[in-house]
């Protein structure tokens, strides 16, 4: 939507890193809330025609977040999120695992660490997610893929529909 | 048991013979001289990296030269530049809901279509 904010994503495959850096033309507070709560993590973690949905969510250092990406088949894959540390509006840290729909988890997880930074009206977070095994990082993918070329399209027309406002 | 070139890469012997053969064709002889591992562990690698295709054992002679499958690497690639394509995705579908936060805010008055009670 605005092609000069910041996107950087690098993978390192040796030490099984991914390393995100994005801009946002937004307040660090409105930021902190998007990645924070989950009925707005729930507009916009799953690239459409996906969609994702939090059963619980509880925000706090010992706390967790269970929800399901949506699949336009109606297929759900689940996933638990455990807060390590808070920070507030700075950094929090979570391990990330799939599971079953009853919260079964996979044998591999992903650690991510999230930096939260503002300047000039604009805030940067930076995201560090550190995987496991290198099988799980792209295993990631399987449940993407599909909807992937659809979201493409998607996104365009929502695109559309907004620089015509 | 199907391998596929994320199993071939996830182990640091066979990145380092991945990264050997990718200069020249060689041996496993050779291959293993570069290694402070027995001959059998480079040979189990050669093998899992041939199932994987990502190196071809071509007959020169008497010898066995393995070589790199260039493209089979370049696979790895365009499943990361998915990846990377998802969290594009994402990131616009943010960038749409912080614009919206951002109005709501400004307005600072909840619109009747906004249902959400605000703090």
């Amino acid at each position: 939507m605005t092609p000069e904010l910041l996107f950087d994503f690098t993978v390192n495959k040796e030490t099984k890193m991914v390393f995100i850096t994005r801009e946002f033309n937004a307040g660090l507070s409105l930021v902190w809330d998007a990645f924070t709560r989950a009925e707005l993590l729930d507009q916009w973690v799953a690239p459409k025609p996906m969609t994702a949905r939090t059963k619980r969510m509880n925000f706090e250092v010992g706390g967790s977040r269970f929800y399901a990406m949506i699949a336009p088949d109606g297929q759900e894959r689940w996933s638990l999120q455990k807060y390590l540390s808070i920070s507030p509006k700075t950094n929090f840290k979570q391990f990330n695992v799939f599971t079953d729909a009853d919260e079964n988890p996979d044998p591999n997880g992903s650690e991510w660490d999230f930096n939260f930074s503002e300047a000039n009206g604009k805030t940067t977070v930076h995201i560090s997610i550190y995987n496991e095994s290198l099988e799980r990082l792209l295993s990631i993918l399987d449940g993407f893929t599909q909807g992937m070329k659809m979201s493409l399209v998607n996104l365009d027309n929502l695109l559309d529909t907004l620089s015509a406002k | 048991m199907r391998r596929d070139i994320f199993q071939a890469i996830a182990d640091p012997t066979r990145r380092a013979i991945i990264t050997l053969i990718a200069l020249q064709a060689m041996t496993p002889n050779a291959i293993a001289d570069n290694f402070q591992t027995t001959r059998q562990s480079v040979s189990k690698h050669l093998r899992i990296l041939t199932e994987c295709e990502l190196v071809k054992p071509q007959q020169q002679g008497r010898e066995i030269y393995y070589t790199l499958e260039i493209e089979k690497m370049k696979e790895v690639d365009k499943w990361l530049d998915q990846f990377r394509q998802i969290w594009e995705t994402r990131f616009n579908q943010l960038d749409i809901v912080l614009a919206n936060m951002s109005a709501a805010t400004a307005k600072n008055v909840s619109s009747p279509a906004n249902k959400k009670q605000k703090k």
